[in-house]
């Protein structure tokens, strides 16, 4: 049953306090360094009140929005992937013993009950999708599953898209509609607070609320509706996988190696972007060690290198490597393309590239243009282009 | 709930050097538990762990019937399997596993194998002919052909020997460069193809060694009209996981180490075909 109720500007505070009562460590969205970012929320006065962002590709600035909402703003480069997929943290710790025998022990998650306010319809599909990587599979993993279930998602329907958003296209945005606690619709004088879950309602109960009028909701729907035709961008049209395969030789990689810095700041603030490096520590008597994972990006050399090659040796290779399986090779993988159309990869990019342009151009027909390339192309099946990786022939190659 | 990433303690019972640089390590969990508890099957792979230095995949050699001991032989490339190599009889370190998909065992029963290989030592390659040849009645005749790169490559030596004394085992062995006491071939694997006889609907070729040369034999494959599901692959990506986790040995759609090792060229076909995927 969908309860909705209307909760004015001037008692939004005690939603804080109900998930401070409640035991949460309460997150919200606050200025920092000139963007909005994810941290503990002491109070409602450190929201981003009065600001709003410019984005576009390689572009993030604050702006004042001359209104006095919360949430009038898109997004800022973090998602919720910080808190769950943790930029860096140890699984275990080993030690030695006098006798050189080993003992390894697990490193229990520092998970504590978290709630965060002000979570995006965006960064809700692209949780689902982490869900779907790290406790679906055949070996859930528990570092993500303690984090995860500790949290109360409190969520913000949008009332205005960056020009850099492109969830109407993915079909994850604007509107909030799973894996929420509570829904938040901003008006001027207050939110209509939707509950979608039991401790939702639970917690719903508890704040002094008013009934929503018909005009609220009005007012919320049209401000979805307006989000969602600020939007431009769009994607392809037809089968992404089938057309990404189509394109893995195509002019256009090498145009992108013209401008990719493969710096990796598309996969730090992609919120679905999964991929890790293991990383080993010792103490200084070489007794005790630690293993931890930290956040890798399929930009870097060393993500594909394997005892003395780089598979993906070229820049073109490694743009090639994060677009098609973001795009194509990811709906094998879990059911869904990677995209939920965030668009921070966009205004992240330092050199501006824009994944809708480049897919627009890589799903067209290339024009003929030999010697551009960033391989031969293969004459048949099975064929390959040998020699565009320095290192690739090996002992007993042939 | 224990985490699949937290390696268990074993031991060295065994070790031996195959070459100056390959060695072989004989592990058994010190749990007895987990000894018993642990099951794998041919081709596929465990986590050898040095604590404070890293993990490493390694293939499993030894039968997967053989429940005492595990064994693996390694070849020092890098930092971690230099420090394996110095492990003497009785020291620890940590073990994970099994991981992956192996070697079609079953599916090639009552067929020809053809095993090609190519480099130095392909241990995945080795678990599979003695695999085979210890249940001899299952499986047609055998062709094992090894390329090396140059002559003193070759390991092993008296065990290709032993492999020729079985009935309806033929093995070729080659390299690119030779030298005077090299009795055997010069040039690439290939050039066996037109002496074996492949009969394309009773053989399964299995392929383990550098891309390039796969793709070759592939070649040679596709021409005898052998299908592209008979042809199996063993596969070398970097991971960290063996969980299909990391993300970092993606090939296409597969996790390497999940997927894998060991696929189909069928399966791989529309990737391998490009460098860099």
């Amino acid at each position: 049953m969908k309860v909705q109720r209307f909760l004015a500007r001037d008692r939004f505070p005690s939603l804080l306090e109900r998930l401070e009562e409640a035991g949460y460590d309460v997150i919200g969205p606050q200025v920092r360094d000139h963007a909005i970012v994810f941290d503990t929320l002491p109070s409602v006065e450190a929201l981003p009140r009065g600001v709003t962002d410019e984005q576009g590709p390689g572009h993030y600035r604050l702006a004042a929005s001359h209104s006095g909402r919360y949430f009038d703003w898109a997004n800022g480069p973090q998602a919720l992937k910080p808190l769950t997929f943790v930029p860096r943290e140890t699984l275990w710790t080993s030690k030695t013993r006098d006798d050189g025998t080993l003992v390894f022990r697990e490193q229990p998650p520092e998970a504590r009950p978290t709630a965060v306010i002000g979570v995006r319809a965006c960064d809700l599909a692209a949780l689902a999708i982490h869900d779907r990587h790290f406790l679906h599979g055949a070996e859930p993993d528990p570092h993500y599953r303690a984090r995860r279930e500790n949290l109360f998602l409190v969520a913000v329907n949008c009332s205005r898209s960056a020009a850099t958003c492109f969830c109407t296209a993915t079909g994850d945005g604007p509107r909030v509609r799973h894996g929420h606690d509570l829904a938040l619709g901003e008006l001027d004088d207050g939110f209509v607070v939707e509950a979608h879950t039991d401790r939702g309602r639970e917690l719903l109960a508890t704040l002094d609320t008013t009934e929503v009028t018909a005009e609220a909701l009005d007012e919320v729907e049209a401000a979805l509706e307006r989000a969602a035709g600020q939007q431009h961008r769009r994607l392809p049209a037809g089968s992404l996988p089938d057309q990404l395969q189509a394109a893995v030789v195509h002019p256009h990689w090498q145009n992108l190696n013209d401008r990719c810095l493969t710096c990796g700041n598309c996969t730090a603030v992609c919120p679905t972007c999964f991929c890790q490096t293991h990383v080993d520590t010792l103490s200084l008597d070489g007794r005790e060690a630690g293993h931890a994972r930290q956040w890798e990006t399929c930009f870097s050399p060393d993500h594909s290198y394997i005892h003395g090659t780089i598979i993906r040796a070229e820049r073109p290779q490694r743009y090639r490597q994060w677009l098609t399986h973001k795009f194509g090779t990811w709906v094998e993988q879990f059911g869904r393309s990677g995209c939920v159309g965030c668009g921070r990869c966009i205004a992240w990019c330092p050199v501006g590239i824009d994944v809708t342009e480049e897919l627009a151009a890589l799903c067209q027909a290339p024009a003929p243009a030999p010697g551009q390339t960033p391989e031969r192309a293969p004459s048949r099946a099975g064929d390959s282009a040998t020699g565009d990786i320095p290192g690739r022939q090996e002992a007993g190659d042939d | 709930m224990t985490s699949a990433l937290l390696p268990h303690e074993a031991v060295v019972v065994d070790r031996k050097d195959e070459t100056p640089e390959m060695f072989s390590l004989r592990l058994r969990f010190t749990d007895p538990e987990v000894q018993a508890g642990y099951r794998f099957s041919l081709g596929q792979f465990n986590m050898l762990c040095l604590p404070g230095m890293g993990e490493v995949p390694i293939s499993i050699v030894s039968d997967p019937e053989d429940r005492q001991t595990i064994d693996h032989t390694i070849r020092q490339v890098g930092s971690l399997t230099r420090n394996l190599g110095r492990l003497e009889i009785g020291d620890r370190l940590g073990l994970r596993g099994p991981y992956g998909r192996g070697w079609p065992a079953a599916s090639a029963e009552g067929t020809d194998l053809v095993i090609v290989t190519g480099g130095l030592g392909c241990a995945p390659a080795v678990s599979l002919i003695e695999f085979a040849l210890r249940r001899r009645s299952r499986y047609g005749r055998l062709h094992i052909v090894q390329g090396v790169k140059h002559a003193h490559d070759l390991i092993w030596r008296e065990r290709y020997d032993a492999w020729r004394q079985h009935p309806d085992v033929e093995v070729y062995l080659t390299a690119d460069t030779g030298d005077t006491l090299w009795p055997w071939h010069l040039g690439p694997v290939t050039q066996f193809f037109d002496r074996i006889d492949i009969d394309p609907t009773r053989c399964s070729v299995f392929l383990c060694g550098p891309e390039g040369m796969m793709k070759a034999v592939i070649r040679e494959m596709d021409r005898r009209r052998v299908p592209a599901r008979r042809i199996w692959l063993s596969m070398e990506r970097n991971m960290h996981c063996a969980l299909g986790a990391c993300g970092r040995c993606q090939l296409g759609a597969k996790f390497v180490c999940r997927d894998g090792p060991v696929f189909s060229w069928a399966e791989l076909a529309p990737y391998l075909a490009h460098q860099g995927i």
